[in-house]
Parts: C-alpha cells; structure tokens; sequence
C-alpha cells in the first residue's frame, strides 16, 4: 500500500511538473510575442500579454506544488515580494543609478516620449520633457508611500487614542466625539481632500495631515466600538475593582486588545490613502509637477499624449494598480487574522 | 418618535459643525479674496473698501452667521472668478448633471452586481466563481482616474463609440444623454460592482448555509426561486449599510469622472473653483454635499426597516 | 411482493461520504431500512452519529457533489433519490417526503410571511391558485393547532414563539400531503413543556394522514411509545433495531443498554443511579477497527476490537425480527449482571 501511494504520487508530481514547466514556457513565449510584435492591435496584445501572464502564474503556482509538494499562496508571495522590493528602491532611490526623475535642465538631450525598450538606458521610456520614466515611477513611490505611511500611523495613533476614550467614557465624551467624527465622515473623502486643498500648500506634510484627517473618523469608530466590547468584559471590571485608576485601565488592559483590530485596519487604509493622494495628484491638486507622484504622471497622458505614447499613462497607472492591489491583499489577510467582525465591510 | 427627534437633531448638530468647518477654512485660505476679484494693480484703498463692503473685516462668528443665515434662505453668496454669478444658481445648474451620473453608475453596478453575485454565490468554489472573484478584486485596485483614462483610451478614442467632453441634458433629448453619460457611468460603476459583487456574494454564501434555505429545498423550490425569493433579500443587508459607506466615494469618483471628461457637473466646478481659489463656491458646493450625503445616509438606515422587519417596531 | 407494494421508503445500504479538508468522513456508512405507510420509525444516537445526515440523505437533500459521496439506494415510492434528475427529485421533496427541521428559529425565513412559506410549496406542487392556497394555508395552520390562524398568515416568523414556529414548520411540510414525514429532532430546540405537545401532534397528524414517519431523536424518552420501531445510530451505522417496546424492553447491544440506562424514568425507585457512558463517540476521521463501541464498552474483548459485527437477528424465535450488530448480544441473565 505505502510504496502504490507513493509511486502514484510520484507519477502526479513529474505530471504536474511537466505540465507546469510547459504552462510557464508557452506563457513566456506569449507574453513575448505579445509585447514585441509590432503588427498587432492595442487590444490583442493585451489579450496575449494577459493570457501569458496567466498561463506563467499557473505554471508557477503547479512546479511550486510539484517541487515542494504543498501549495503556496503564490498571488501573495508575490504581492509581498513587490512590496518589500518597491519599500527598498524607494527608500534607497537618491543612491540608485537611476535616470534623471526632475531637473529638466539636466535632460535637454535625453530623447523625448521614448517607448519602454528594456536594455537601454531607460527602460520604461522616457516622458515628454526627456525625463526617465523608471526613475521618475520610482521616485513617485517615495512621496506616494512616505505619505501614506506618514497619514496612516497619525490617523492611527490620534484617531486610536480618541476612540479609546470615547468608548471608556462613554456620555457627553462621547457624544461630543461622535458629532465630531460625523461630521468629518459626512464630507465625502475627497471632497474634503479639495476642500483642504485650498488652503494647504501642496506638501507632502500638508498631504500627510490632510489624509490623517480622513482616516481619523474611522479609526475613531472602529477603536470605540472595540473599547465597548472589551470594556464589558470581566478582566476589565476586575482591574477596575483591583483599584486601577482610568487611565491604567485603557493602557493596561483595553489597548492591548484594540490595538490588532485598528492595526489591520489601518493595513486595509494604505492603499484607500495611495489611491486618494494620487487622485488628488491627477486633478492638480497635490504634490505639483515637475515632482513626480503617479498621479501627477498619469495627468501628463492627459490631452493627447496618451493616444500617441500609452506608456505615459501605462507606466505610473501599473505601478499604482500593483501597489494598491498588493496593499489590498496584504489588508484582506490582515483582517482575517486580526478582526474578523469587521472583515466583511 | 424619540429615537427620531433624537436622530434629526444629531444631523442637525453635524451639519452645523460641517458648515463651520467648511466656512472656518476660508479664513486659513491664502491669498486675498479682494486682489482675487479685483485683479491686480489697482490702489490699495479701492481693496481695503471692497473687503469692507464683503465684511470680511468683521469677525469670524459674524461672518458665519451671516454666511449661514444666507444659505438656510438658499443664498450661497457670489462667485469671485468670471464667469461670476450666483453660487446658488451654479450649484443648481451642476447639480442634476452629477446625480444623474451617480445615480446611473449606481444603477448599473446593482443591475450588474445582483446576477453576478447570484451566480458565483450558487457556484461558489467554481471556476467561473473564481475569476468572477478575481477579476472583481483587481478591479477593486483601479483607481477611478485610472480606469476612466484607460476606457477613455480605447472606447472614447481607440474605437471612436462614446463622445468625450461633451453633454446633452436629459431635457434636451433622452438618447443623446444616456450617449454621453453612458462611458462616464461605466467609470463610476467599476469600482462599485466590485464592491457590491464581492460583499453580496459573501453575504449569499453565509444566507445559503441557514437552516431555512434548506427548508425551502426541502419543499421543491427550484435554485433560482430559492437564490432570488429566500437567500437575496437576508443577504443584503451588508450591501445596504456598503452603500451608505460607499456614497461618499460615489460622488469621490463622480468628481474624477466629470473632471476627466469635462463634464458640467459639481465635481468639475468643485476642482475648478479649488485650483482658482474661489471659496464662495467651494464652500457652497461642500455644503451641498454634505448635506446630500448625510440625508441619503439617514434614508438608508431607515431602509433596514423593509428589509429586515426583525427591526420594525411592532405596533400590535 | 403484495406488501411490497405499501412500502414507502427502501433504504439499502446506504452510505455518505464528506470529503473534508482534514480527510474523508463517512457520517452514515451501510444502514438500511424500510417503512410502510402509517408505520413510524425512530431513529436514535448521540448527536454525531449520523442520524441527521442519515434523513438528509434518505431524502436526497445530501447527494452526489465534488464534496460528497453517496452510495447505495433510497427508494421513495419505489424511485431511487440518488439516481433521479435534480428536477424529477425536487418533484418528490413536497408531495412525496418532506422534513420537519431542527431549530424553528432558523428553518423559517425571517424577511418571509407565515404564510407565503406554506402557500409557495402549494402553489408550487399542486398549482393552486392564490386564493385556494391561502385557504388551504389557513386550514393547515388550524389542523397543527395554531390558534387566529388567519391573522398568523401576515405575521413575521420572528412574532411567534418557539411552539408556535414548529407548528408552522409541520404545517410547512404537510402542505403537500407527503406520505413521507422526517421529523429531524424536531423538539430539541424547544422548551420541554412545549416538547410534547409538538410529539403528540406529528403522532397524530401521522395517523389521520396514514403518513409513515421518521422520527430522530437523541431523546429516547421522545421515541418510547411514539414509534412502532426504533433503530440504535452509533458512529454511522445502526446497532440495533427492532419493535420499540423490545429495544426499550430488551436491549441487545451494549450501547443501545447503555444509553437506555442513562435516562431516568419514572418507574425507577427514587434514588437510583443513572449511568453515564464513559468516553466519547469516535473521530469519524479516523473510526477504530472492529466495533465501532469497542472503545466505550464494559463487555469488549480483542474480537471486538478486531472483527467489525454484522448486523444479525437474534430474536429468539419470536415473529419479530430483533436486529443487533454485536458479537457477544446481551441476554437477560447478562443484563442483571450488568
């Protein structure tokens, strides 16, 4: 019995590696053909890319099952591996050896609306002012996670602390509270974003205060609703009888426990906050030209470019798409593990 | 009845700290209002005298309350940049263009979420329910300027099927409007039908493992009957509450899309009217908004009630 | 062949198979049985012992799917469920069998009128129409006892008491007329006063209707002189079976004793002691070899744990058939002892 098993695993795991391998080639060599064959339309090469695409990550996902014999969560692996990999670039990007991204002056000779050839000097193309579209993509992921970053740990801290005491204290606190976060949440994110806009100047402090401010209201429910919950519960009112005093009460025994559900809340509002900052980059209202942000990129696609060099859009609008979609991932696991009640909204 | 009063005053105080917010932010506003009206180059008195006659030497609270007082009325005061006129009168001129769009990408998301959902609920763990799931969480990570670019690229100018920076009003004719407001509803219904499909067909899995859907098997009543007749309705209570949550960035990607396709809506007033600095009509607009915003939000939660009776009062 | 005629249900080694993420679980695994009309069955077992997946699967509710596997057949009127097209099965959920749930908090819809959920089985399977289904409606609330009838049928579920959501679920799956009624422990969600009253009244629904009705139940108090027959679930199959008042009388396997033991009654002298049985049902990931009851039981010797029982009658010469799947069957003189 054990060695029929194992021979018949054995044949299943050299037919998953074959067929996984043949997936990946085929793939590859659609996604090539799609890229580089001139002749084709806009949307069969699409068709062709995405369909190899596809086909390489079945082939992945199939010779990871064969060789390590279990199944990883490949879209993951990879949604991290590109996370970690744009933190670093972007951390390290003024040491990169990389194009020029905002002086003008110094790409008075670079060529202008360059495609992406890869191999050259700038392998994403260039934009209509010379400068590298890499660097420049690079360089947007600096300011688009610095702001982020920045907005979502003080939406987090300020936000966290103010729910806390509301739930704690619960009567006029907390009424006074509510009114409050209400009417912060009764202006449409970006609307209020425009709002601010008109007395901030576009920086990329002002940015980052300006989107705290978008998180703190739900921060504020979520930490409250959190703080109710425990604040019932008995250990709570058993160090409330020990003779805690308030204040050792919510930093001892109710933030630890509301700490992991506003924690992965604040993962799933990175990637609302990239997208916000580069919307409101896109309508001229952020960070300006010629400091890239992928918002302020894609607005240069804008009013003809785009028709005549898709890369213009295309590059910033890939690199905004994965970095939102791998921060969606990242959140979506977070809230399975950390909050599962509200994991559903 | 209490809870009632109690809620109407709870909006009632909201709209007010909005409304203070909103006008509070004027005041940080750079520049001055009066070289923006007048232009620059003139004598310094002939400033001074027009910031007199718009009280804006008076203080604060006397001006909110001048502001406020005006708008309860439906006078939003005077636009500072030409075309200039009437804030009100702008407002209500936007206004339909944007509720027309929301409301048809909303439209469209609920008629193509509720199916979708249905199905992929019904097949849940199949293949199609997978790439139904897949696709609709990719289409969560588009931001709404993106994706209106890229349906712009290929529809507007790829294939030359949808007209772009141009509006018919519905009053003009019915066809030519839906031509024109069709791709930019397609912009704002993307990121919705993702949301709504993802949410309902969660919410169906869960209904379609209660006891009572396996009683309505258990009388003969065919899948489609069971999924639209006894799971739909308890599952949509999430999708409810999404849409209040999702209203706000509804009328978010409203804005992109009016400013995207030069539309003549709120949102392209609002990012107009931001980028020259004219804050009667940024203050008008927000509060117009807000006040939409939060009186749909009050007429969702009062949708519960025919939705789940568990939650009417009985009055027996 | 002339009594065959009468049976209502055929079940012939019948065995269901959930494929779960740890592992195969075979929850009912080679029961058989069969049921005449009129006549009631009791189905007893600890909870996990297959008994409620044993009526969903008679009915059909559980069939063949990537997840399951069913084998063996359940003949409803002479029709293998199993075999059936989803649709021709659908035809027989209704006017042939029907079921009785467990929890009438959550069997009924709650957005659902009381009475769009029996008028839409009715309008369903007999295409009556709008106005005859609701009389037909109100006239089954009466039949289950359900007093205002007609008010009750614009009530929401949540209005009612636990009681009276039960007789709306009976109601429910009468409304078709089947001749087949699983009532899957249709009083372990209620308050015990509420408890009897819902018993007597399937008791006597079944005998107006000439209805055969399967009855299951961890409360053997539930089954005792409800039930022509009564058949002992333990781990997926049946250990025993037979006339109820012999099961009750003269339990042969150990575990139907056992359970038997456990419960107080009446007629005990005050002060006796009731018998727990020691340890737990087994994993049905992985169920011992042999006697499934092995483990748990006073009498197990090595052929027990080593040789699986057939189930076997050891009626001693009587007409009845006394079915008992142990090696060693308790006799009378063993049961003192014991």
């Amino acid at each position: 019995m054990p060695s029929d098993k194992f021979r018949a695993d054995k044949t299943k795991r050299t037919r998953t590696l074959v067929l996984g391998g043949a997936m990946l080639v085929v793939g590859l060599a659609l996604m090539v053909f799609g890229w580089s064959t001139p002749t084709l339309v806009l949307a069969a090469k699409a068709v062709l890319v995405l369909g190899g695409v596809a086909l390489v990550f079945q082939g992945i996902s199939r010779l990871v099952v064969a060789i390590r014999g279990k199944r990883i969560d490949l879209l993951f692996t990879l949604a991290m591996i590109w996370l970690v990999g744009l933190c670093i670039v972007a951390l390290l990007a003024p040491l990169l050896p990389l194009g020029e991204h905002n002086d003008v002056a110094k790409t008075l000779l670079e060529p202008t609306n360059m495609s992406p050839k890869l191999l050259t000097d700038h392998p994403l193309g260039t934009n209509n002012q010379g400068l590298d579209m890499l660097s420049r993509s690079i360089h947007g992921a600096r300011t688009s996670l610095m702001i982020s970053l920045l907005a979502v740990s003080i939406g987090t801290v300020v936000g966290g602390s103010i729910g806390v005491i509301a739930g704690y204290f619960r009567k006029g606190t907390d009424s006074v509270i509510g009114i409050f976060t209400n009417a912060v949440l009764a202006v449409p994110p970006l609307i209020l974003l425009i709002a601010l806009s008109t007395f901030l100047d576009p920086s990329l402090r002002n940015m980052a205060f300006a989107l705290s401010l978008l998180t703190i209201p739900s921060m504020v429910r979520l930490a409250r609703a959190n703080t109710i919950a425990f604040a019932q519960r008995e250990f709570v009112m058993a160090a409330r009888l020990m003779g805690a005093n308030r204040f050792r009460v919510m930093a001892r025994e109710l933030v630890p426990n509301v700490i992991l559900p506003v924690f992965s809340m604040a993962v799933v509002m990175i990637s609302a906050l990239i997208v916000a900052e580069a919307s409101l980059s896109f309508l001229g209202l952020g960070i300006q030209q010629p400091d890239p942000t992928w918002g302020n990129m894609v607005a240069e696609g804008e009013g003809g470019a785009m028709e005549d060099y898709p890369h213009i859009v295309l590059v910033p609008g890939a690199f905004l798409f994965l970095t939102v979609f791998a921060f969606n991932l990242l959140g979506e696991k977070a809230q399975q593990r950390w909050d599962t009640r509200s994991a559903k909204l | 009845m209490r809870r009632i009063t109690l809620r109407i005053g709870e909006l009632l105080a909201v709209l007010l700290v909005v409304s203070f917010g909103v006008f509070a932010m004027v005041t940080l506003m750079p520049g001055d209002p009066a070289v923006a009206i007048l232009g620059e180059g003139h004598p310094k008195h002939e400033y001074a005298e027009l910031r007199d006659q718009m009280g804006l030497n008076d203080p604060l609270l006397t001006r909110y309350w001048d502001w406020l007082s005006g708008a309860v009325r439906g006078d939003l005061g005077t636009s500072l940049v030409p075309p200039q006129g009437d804030v009100t009168e702008r407002i209500l001129g936007a206004l339909p263009v944007s509720v027309e769009l929301a409301v048809l990408g909303l439209l469209i998301a609920l008629v193509l979420a509720i199916p979708l959902a249905l199905w992929s609920a019904a097949h849940a763990g199949g293949t199609i329910d997978r790439m139904i799931s897949a696709t609709m969480f990719a289409t969560l990570s588009i931001p709404s300027f993106l994706a209106g670019l890229l349906l712009i690229m290929i529809f507007a100018n790829g294939l030359g099927w949808f007209p772009r920076a141009q509006w018919v009003r519905l009053s003009e004719s019915i066809p030519g409007n839906v031509h024109h407001a069709l791709l930019p509803a397609i912009v704002i219904a993307m990121m919705e039908l993702a949301l709504f499909t993802r949410i309902l067909r969660n919410d169906l899995i869960v209904t379609l493992s209660e006891d009572y859907i396996l009683a309505a098997r258990a009388k003969g009543m065919p899948p489609w009957r069971i999924m639209i007749g006894d799971a739909l309705r308890p599952s949509s209570f999430s999708l409810v509450t999404l849409m209040g949550i999702s209203l706000g960035r509804l009328i978010g990607s409203t804005v992109i899309v009016e400013y995207l396709f030069a539309l003549p809506g709120m949102g392209s007033m609002i990012v107009t009217s931001a980028n020259q600095g004219d804050f009667p009509l940024v203050q008008g607009a927000v509060l117009v908004i807000a006040l939409v915003y939060v009186v749909v939000n009050a007429g969702i939660d009062l949708s519960y009630g025919y939705l789940d009776p568990r939650t009417r009062r009985v009055h027996a | 062949m002339n009594q065959d005629n009468d049976l209502v249900l055929e079940v012939r080694d019948v065995r269901t198979t959930f494929l779960t993420p740890r592992g195969p679980v075979r929850a009912v695994d080679g029961v058989s049985m069969s049921l005449r009309a009129g006549e009631t069955l009791g189905i007893v077992g600890e909870s996990g012992s297959g008994k409620s997946v044993l009526g969903r699967t008679v009915m059909g509710l559980v069939s063949n799917s990537p997840t399951t596997t069913v084998t063996g057949e359940c003949l409803i009127d002479g029709r293998d469920v199993h075999t059936l097209k989803p649709n021709q099965r659908r035809q027989l959920w209704g006017p042939e069998v029907a079921m009785v749930f467990q929890d009438p908090m959550t069997s009924l819809n709650p957005v659902k009128r009381v009475g769009r959920h029996i008028t839409e089985a009715l309008r369903l399977h007999l295409g009556v129409g709008k106005k005859e289904a609701h009389d037909r409606a109100v006239e089954l609330l009466r039949q289950v006892s359900i007093p205002e009838p007609v008010r009750r049928m614009t009530q929401y579920p949540h209005e009612l008491s636990g009681g009276m959501r039960q007789r709306v679920v009976i109601a429910m799956a009468l409304a078709c007329d089947p001749k087949l009624l699983i009532a899957d422990e249709p009083t372990t969600a209620l308050d015990v006063t509420v408890q009897k009253q819902i018993l007597d009244l399937l008791a006597s629904l079944a005998t107006e209707r000439n209805m055969a009705t399967i009855l299951i139940s961890h409360d053997l108090g539930a089954v005792e002189g409800r039930t022509d027959r009564v058949a002992v679930m333990y781990a997926g199959r049946t250990v025993e079976t037979s006339r109820t008042s012999r099961v009750f009388n003269n339990p042969v396997h150990p575990y139907a004793d056992a359970l038997l033991a456990s419960i107080p009654r009446i007629a005990d002298d005050p002060h006796t002691v009731l018998r727990a049985i020691d340890g737990s049902p087994p994993n049905m990931l992985n169920p011992p070899d042999g006697c499934r009851f092995a483990p748990r039981c006073r009498f197990a010797v090595d052929r027990c744990r080593e040789e699986s029982p057939e189930l076997r009658d050891l009626a001693d010469g009587t007409d009845d058939t006394h079915l008992g799947a142990c090696h060693f069957p308790l006799l009378p003189a063993r049961q003192e002892v014991g």
